[in-house]
């Protein structure tokens, strides 16, 4: 489907929130349930009018059980409904592994593929200000190494509603990880329904002299980081995968030709994380055009910790891609003391 | 009333014998190393595979753990599919992705056996929250062993089906142990029956090893299940003659007696309901032509089985995902 745009200014929570009520009105299989999804504060926001719209049957709370929840959903999906699973947090998505693992992402295999399982499993990522070890992971390198899972990773308001539209109709598992800071970023998202691609990147920034390949919020950092960076006649050139399973290898690999330097900026640990699966498909396959090694940046490798001046030393940023960037390219450090950067309480609001 | 007695019994019977010839000619045939897959076998238990798959009727749909052979053959009685994938062959119920520990016949309402014990039991009730979408009144069964209770996951699976008014039928199979350790070094509690009577879920239980009796045992829940919009919880207990995983005997590992086995071979399925068709006035002679029968498509199954050729090694990449053809 092409991607026109529209001139409308939604957010990203509002983007969602589209996209999940445009797929409920189009196919009456479609359902959402998971942990106080109906409650007053509808999961961020993101659920909002859903209930009252499509009734308790179509959309309710569930006990505190994500391992059966799960289970739940792939049952219902292989007898012909459509789940959608919703978890606040991703680390609670985290009792659901066996469910997920052993059923939800072989099950179609096992049977030699006689059934379908159609089902999205929605999670909240990201930081707040002192969430923790426990309110704060992404992992996707961790699904995306499972074979059978699909991960989705959408940063635009554009981006979330096409994607979502795509995960809800695609039949098969799919893991759809949502940046809570993203939920305030407004965008252009046109009001009619559309759909973008699973494995199909999107060029963010175009640029000549080095490629930053970004997922979730880290696009935001690195928007932040180009635009600090021109000043010093570094143009940067951003990639967003946008799903991580299945992964869009040619833009990543394009980009790198053109440029001969890659940083990816993951917002996750790093050690085998999706860092090391980028820098292994561009050193395979463009080595000889490579003109300084490549760089991973992502979560210092440490449980995330609650206080913030800890936190900041947790979460890689704008400010620690410009010291990577500068590094490759052997420039002196730069004072930074004049730039304003995104903190929580000075929260970036788009648009992209 | 007595002849369609009878035709009960002759069918229940029929599903008994298929699933004990099957597996002994499993324990035949498994020594030549052809059919690599770990077995899980069900010798001991056929009466509860037959008894509630009779009970289930074409429209009902099952899941269950690996130990999974005796609900297969109740639930398809087919053989062809069953061995073909036993030995890994193309002409497979899932091609040879499955072997004996993941088994399924969808289309036949067999959705899928799990080696890992208590998983299948959500999806029974999410299959069956489909269900009740649909408005079909299909019953949806999951066999799970005691082993199973004492994952998370079943008592989460309980908690929704009872809070959701499921119509799930939760079938466990008691053998009394799990892998090899018993109810004493597992269990906080006496009875699992009277803990899942807290429950709003029907709870019955039943140590017969008589099918007609396990038949009539399901017929019951399932008109709970309706009359009550409640769950049924069936707890049955039965003798596991083999053991854990494997073709054979092991009494004398020591954990469990022979005397044991003895006692409960004493009213082996079979020979109860072969006795039954005998006073229910079935000929012997009637019933050794249903017993060939079935003994003579098991061979024409293995012998096929044998010969078929094995899928092409692109096989291992189909099906991992749906794609849109």
């Amino acid at each position: 489907m092409k991607e026109a745009k529209g001139k409308r200014m939604i957010t990203y929570c509002e983007a969602l929130n589209e996209a999940i009520s445009l797929e409920m009105e189009r196919d009456s299989k479609v359902f959402v349930y998971g942990l106080d999804v109906a409650d007053h504060k509808r999961t961020f926001g993101s659920g909002a009018g859903l209930l009252e719209k499509f009734g308790p049957e179509r959309y309710f709370s569930t006990p505190l059980s994500e391992d059966a929840l799960t289970g739940f959903g792939l049952g219902a999906a292989i007898n012909g409904l459509k789940p959608i699973l919703v978890h606040i947090r991703m680390d609670f998505l985290l009792l659901s592994m066996s469910q997920l693992v052993n059923m939800v992402a072989a099950y179609r295999y096992g049977t030699g593929g006689k059934v379908k399982a159609p089902f999205v499993i929605r999670a909240v990522i990201g930081r707040g200000w002192g969430q923790g070890f426990q309110h704060s992971k992404t992992m996707h390198s961790v699904f995306a190494h499972i074979p059978g899972l699909k991960v989705v990773m959408p940063t635009t308001p554009y981006d979330v509603k096409g994607l979502f539209a795509s995960a809800v109709r695609d039949e098969n598992p799919v893991l759809f990880l949502e940046h809570r800071w993203l939920y305030w970023v407004e965008g252009e998202v046109p009001k009619a329904s559309y759909t973008i691609p699973l494995g199909k990147g999107s060029i963010v920034k175009k640029g000549k002299d080095m490629t930053i390949v970004a997922t979730s919020w880290m696009n935001v950092e690195a928007l932040k980081a180009a635009e600090v960076l021109k000043k010093r006649g570094v143009d940067v050139e951003i990639v967003d995968p946008r799903t991580i399973a299945p992964l869009d290898k040619k833009i990543i690999l394009d980009s790198a030709k053109k440029t001969g330097r890659v940083i990816v900026a993951d917002y996750d640990w790093v050690p085998y994380g999706f860092g090391a699966e980028v820098e292994a498909i561009v050193s395979k396959e463009c080595f000889r055009r490579l003109k300084a090694p490549d760089q991973r940046l992502g979560f210092a490798h440490a449980p995330c910790p609650t206080a913030r001046h800890l936190e900041n030393k947790f979460y890689p940023t704008a400010i620690s891609i410009i010291r990577a960037v500068e590094k490759m390219f052997k420039m002196k450090p730069e004072n930074l003391s004049s730039e304003s950067f995104y903190t929580y309480e000075n929260k970036f609001k788009g648009p992209f | 009333m007595r002849i369609s007695r009878k035709k009960l019994n002759i069918e229940l019977y029929k599903k008994l014998y298929l699933i004990r010839k099957a597996e002994e000619r499993i324990q035949d045939e498994y020594s030549k190393d052809e059919m690599k897959t770990p077995m899980h076998m069900s010798m001991g238990g056929e009466a509860i595979s037959a008894g509630v798959c009779h009970a289930l009727g074409a429209s009902g749909q099952a899941f269950s753990s690996y130990r999974s052979h005796g609900v297969y053959l109740a639930k398809t009685m087919e053989t062809d599919k069953f061995f073909a994938e036993l030995y890994g062959k193309k002409t497979g119920a899932a091609r040879g992705k499955a072997g004996s520990m993941h088994l399924s016949m969808p289309e036949k309402g067999y959705l899928g056996a799990s080696a890992v014990v208590g998983t299948p039991i959500p999806l029974a009730v999410g299959a069956t929250f489909a269900n009740v979408r649909k408005n079909n009144k299909n019953i949806v069964a999951v066999f799970f062993g005691d082993g199973a209770i004492d994952e998370g996951v079943f008592w989460e699976s309980i908690n929704m089906a009872a809070l959701w008014k499921l119509p799930v039928l939760f079938v466990c199979e008691d053998n009394g142990l799990a892998i090899h350790t018993p109810p004493h070094m597992r269990h906080g509690y006496d009875s699992i029956a009277e803990v899942i009577s807290k429950f709003k879920v029907n709870v019955l239980s039943s140590d017969s090893t008589d099918v007609e009796e396990i038949h009539n045992v399901v017929r019951r829940g399932i008109n709970l299940i309706y009359a009550t919009s409640r769950p049924c919880f069936l707890h049955l207990k039965y003798y596991r003659y083999l053991e854990h995983v494997g073709i054979n005997p092991d009494f004398n590992a020591g954990y469990r007696s022979a005397k044991e086995f003895k006692k409960w071979n004493k009213r082996d399925p079979l020979l109860v309901q072969r006795q039954k068709l005998l006073k229910l006035s079935v000929p012997e002679k009637a019933i050794s032509v249903l017993e060939n029968k079935i003994n003579a498509s098991i061979e024409r199954s293995i012998v096929s089985a044998q010969k078929a050729p094995f899928s092409s090694e692109k096989e291992l990449f189909k099906d991992i995902f749906y794609e849109r053809s």
